[in-house]
């Protein structure tokens, strides 16, 4: 009895706070444009005959022929996939270095690591608004080393979106390749040198292939939530920026087309599955792995 | 004065404390627990021994209650137990880990039992501190677990699980983590206490040195079945199978056909040609029914040459010495191939012992030496 | 591992600079006296002081507290309970749906979570306001607190449970005098990630907060949306201060009392 209402009070909360508000987005996705309140058509109190007729797939039918919205999917997949490349690029060697670094200093490091989660992800984006305008502070070190002549122009670019990406979330990719490479005996790197591989060698077929799950893992934790980003691309983005997060906010709130913003949640929710799913896959196998 | 032998389950008129009445036990597809029936008396401290995986610990858990039989009925003093749950049970368990917990000192990990019940403050207090006592523990009352050795925290365990006086206490591998030495030791420390609080100890363990240190019976466990409970001294001396034989202690395991030779004596034979073996059973055995003849290898004698009044003597040679310290174990290769174990004190010093590698030797013993075994 | 390659050192340095530099910067230039946020023209504290007197900042930050306080209050209990739920329930009906909704949340993007809430208040016709940005937070923060508790929980000794029942304690006593106790710091981790999570949150809050009540970073983004200011740098820098110190310290003590534990143990091995 006691065990029943432990499982209830979080299971319902969730059902009724988490799973019937998708429900009412998928049945809005289905819903038309109404100069009413709520501004949609049709709904409950029309009946029900009346309320399933009235549903249909013309929002889709609608992101499918306005370019704007395939072309934000595309960019969107695009940025989160550049961005996650980058950002494996800069947080791999600093994930190795950890690993590397004397035993009394991992802890500080790692809580290092750590502590921009701990810090808004608001006023990080927002620092870098600073450093990359036209008078910021990168083109001041720049035109001051007389690398440059002119100011470049990074502020509201897709540049400046990377950047920003790479920034936020490198935390989530060093610590599981941290992790990954943490357990990495190295002994193994020795053998294989002491059995005739270069240094480089060892590296790439040794200690890769052994951090491979942490790759993969932060490679997932970095991709997902920047395919859905907002924040970046409104703040550091240009107009010519387009990601579907932002595509969609501005539906929403700017246009008020609710049936609308709802479709792209629905599509962009179908986008997400597939890398969800092969995230899953790779913890549930390495969690095998580890017992 | 005259101090009859502790042997209640020799007495008809006994009660056992706990009493398993065709207990089994099924996770799913596997059956930890075949058909089990035991009966386990007050003041005993049993020892349930065997590998891991036998159904030892499993049936340990259905006493403590955290676990329920599939079929069958626990009693505790009479009463079915089976639908109490642990907290409502007379009985206390000493985990394998110890499982203290970490947040409290020592006093507060004992006083806990006391503490759910009804008992008055002062009297917790006194019982905290007879416990602390009896453990040798007083000066360690304000120590956390994670402060105090090993050793000291078995102890707390078993001041813990003793604190409720509960009418049994159940033992998991209670000398498992620690050292060789000190579970010398503390063997002798637990049968001590055992006897000073007068309480029935059920001890689960997969050692049997430790099993035959402090039992008064062992149940020798095999695959969710009973091979055989006596006393420590029945189970060495006269196992009634060849697993419980081979495994309490070290034997020589001889497989042939028997054929009776009169007055409790019977002839092993063992293949065409070969001089049958004398052994006594007073077990009944039919002509040509297939057995095994166990001999320890201390009961083996082993001699240059053959003598003259042994019941059975083989012809081998030394084919490896297994030099122990205190002990030399021989082992010999016979014409046939078999090798026996035998074993000699070591009375002379090393340089000076009989025989060496490669020695053609006799191995003998007697009719008795041996117990004859049908399964 | 005594000594570093010059390569490790290098990224080591070049990526903490990464991490630390432009948070530094915009730490240094809050104290700047010039309007002009990229120009330093001698050290001032008056944008703090204007801060100050900002009401409208005040008002979304007390607002913004409070969601936070009570979400992350409300997500604990309900994570903890979610993830002795997961860990320790066994079967039930239904499982699979609810682990999913346990986990989904942390990989769901904003956007999404925000706007579908929001059509579910519409829907029920709740007026948006504390309430409804406070059942937003808890309903994605108890999902992180439900990770990070089930994860202590995985690794806690299980005989710990079954010695208090064995002493005679009902399970829910077992729970409060023995589990709970343990778990703790996990307990308490999980409730700073709760109201960290509510204090930084904009996109959900911007969904669900109404013209009644609206918290800093919606505040902080309308603001920013226009451009740097000297204003935001300073309520960044006191942001930035809290947390830094809270974290700090708070690996400070798990530092020293893991050291401690250590300690005991080396010394109670060595008395024995």
């Amino acid at each position: 009895m006691k065990r029943a209402a432990l499982i209830a009070l979080p299971y319902l909360w969730l059902l009724a706070l988490f799973l019937v508000p998708f429900l009412i987005v998928l049945k809005i996705s289905l819903s038309d444009t109404d100069l009413a309140i709520p501004p949609y058509t049709p709904t409950l109190d029309q009946g029900l005959r009346a309320f399933i007729d009235g549903l249909d797939f013309e929002n889709f039918a609608f992101l499918a022929s306005d370019d704007l919205y395939w072309k934000a999917y595309l960019s969107s997949l695009r940025i989160a996939a550049i961005s996650t490349v980058l950002t494996l690029m800069v947080g791999y060697p600093v994930a190795y270095a950890m690993a590397r670094a004397p035993e009394e200093w991992r802890a500080t490091l790692m809580m290092l690591v750590i502590l921009p989660f701990w810090t808004s992800f608001l006023i990080r984006v927002y620092a870098w608004m600073g450093i990359l305008s036209g008078e910021g502070f990168l083109n001041q070190f720049l035109l001051w080393t007389g690398v440059i002549a002119e100011p470049l122009t990074i502020l509201n670019t897709t540049t400046a979106v990377y950047i920003g990406i790479v920034y936020t979330y490198v935390p989530f990719m060093i610590l599981p390749i941290y992790a990954a490479l943490d357990r990495l005996d190295a002994s193994l790197i020795e053998a294989a040198e002491d059995l005739g591989c270069s240094r480089l060698k060892a590296f790439w077929l040794v200690t890769v292939p052994l951090s491979k799950n942490g790759i993969i893992a932060g490679s997932f934790l970095v991709f997902i939530p920047a395919l859905g980003e907002f924040v970046i691309p409104s703040l550091l983005g240009g107009s010519k920026t387009l990601m579907i997060g932002k595509v969609l906010w501005e539906e929403f709130f700017n246009n008020r087309d609710w049936p609308v913003a709802s479709a792209v949640a629905v599509i962009l929710l179908l986008i997400l599955i597939v890398p969800i799913i092969l995230f899953q896959r790779n913890q549930q196998r390495q969690s095998e792995a580890d017992q | 004065m005259n101090q009859t032998v502790f042997a209640p389950w020799d007495d008809p008129k006994e009660k056992p404390l706990i009493r398993f009445k065709g207990v089994t036990k099924r996770f799913g597809d596997f059956t930890a627990i075949d058909d089990l029936t035991l009966d386990i008396y007050e003041r005993e401290f049993f020892a349930l021994l065997g590998p891991s995986g036998c159904g030892k610990t499993t049936m340990m858990r259905m006493l403590a209650g955290f676990e329920n039989p599939t079929e069958g009925v626990i009693e505790l003093s009479g009463q079915n137990i089976v639908p109490v749950p642990p907290n409502k049970r007379a009985v206390n368990m000493m985990f394998q880990s110890y499982a203290l917990f970490p947040h409290l000192t020592v006093y507060d990990n004992i006083a806990f039992g006391l503490r759910r019940g009804d008992m008055p403050k002062h009297d917790i207090a006194d019982r905290v501190d007879e416990m602390l006592k009896l453990t040798r523990l007083e000066k360690f009352a304000a120590r956390k677990p994670h402060q105090i050795s090993g050793g000291q925290r078995q102890r707390v365990a078993l001041a813990r699980s003793l604190a409720k006086a509960p009418k049994l206490l159940l033992l998991d591998e209670p000398l498992g983590a620690l050292d060789a030495k000190l579970r010398q030791a503390t063997q002798f420390e637990l049968v001590d206490i055992q006897e000073k609080t007068g309480t029935t100890f059920v001890i689960v363990t997969h050692d049997q040195e430790e099993a035959m240190t402090v039992a008064s019976r062992v149940a020798v466990m095999d695959e969710g079945r009973i091979m055989q409970v006596a006393t420590p001294e029945k189970i060495y001396e006269a196992p009634n199978s060849s697993y419980v034989a081979d495994f309490i202690g070290d034997v020589n395991i001889l497989t042939g056909t028997v054929k009776p030779a009169g007055e409790g004596l019977y002839q092993v034979h063992w293949s065409e040609g070969r001089e049958p073996n004398i052994a006594a059973s007073d077990k009944n055995f039919s002509e040509g029914q297939t057995c095994h003849l166990a001999v320890r290898p201390e009961k083996i004698a082993i001699s240059a040459d053959r003598p003259a009044d042994a019941d059975n003597a083989l012809q081998g040679k030394v084919l490896d010495i297994a030099y122990l310290g205190n002990l030399s174990t021989y082992h010999v290769e016979l014409q046939s191939g078999k090798v026996i174990k035998a074993q000699t004190a070591n009375t002379r010093r090393v340089s000076r012992r009989s025989f060496t590698w490669e020695d053609p030797v006799w191995v003998s013993w007697t009719a008795t030496a041996g117990v004859l075994l049908d399964r | 591992m005594t000594k570093m390659s010059w390569f490790n050192v290098t990224s080591i340095t070049l990526g903490f600079a990464f991490l630390y530099l432009p948070m530094v910067i915009l730490v240094i230039y809050s104290f700047n006296a010039s309007q002009l946020v990229t120009v330093w023209a001698g050290f001032s504290t008056k944008w703090y002081a204007e801060l100050l007197q900002n009401e409208a900042f005040l008002d979304a930050a007390w607002v913004t507290l409070q969601v936070a306080v009570m979400s992350s209050t409300i997500a604990t209990l309900l994570g903890t309970m979610a993830a002795y739920v997961l860990v320790r329930s066994g079967r039930f009906w239904g499982r699979t749906l609810f682990s999913g909704m346990i986990y989904a949340p942390l990989v769901m993007p904003e956007v999404i979570t925000g706007l579908s809430l929001l059509l579910l208040f519409i829907g029920i016709g709740l007026d948006r306001g504390v309430l409804t940005i406070v059942l937003a937070h808890t309903t994605f923060s108890m999902c992180y607190v439900s990770v990070v508790v089930s994860s202590r929980l995985m690794t806690f000794d299980q005989s710990l449970e079954e010695a208090a029942l064995d002493l005679g304690c009902s399970s829910f006593d077992a729970f409060r005098l023995v589990t709970l106790p343990i778990i703790a710091p996990a307990v308490i981790s999980g409730w700073l990630l709760a109201f960290t999570l509510s204090l930084d949150d904009l996109v959900i809050a911007s969904f669900t907060a109404g013209p009644s009540a609206t918290t800093l970073p919606i505040k902080i983004f309308s603001a920013v949306r226009l451009g740097v200011s000297p204003e935001i740098n300073a309520l960044s820098t006191i942001m930035i201060a809290i947390v830094a110190v809270g974290v700090i310290s708070a690996s400070l003590v798990s530092k020293r009392n893991s050291l401690r534990i250590q300690r005991d143990e080396q010394a109670a091995a060595r008395a024995a």
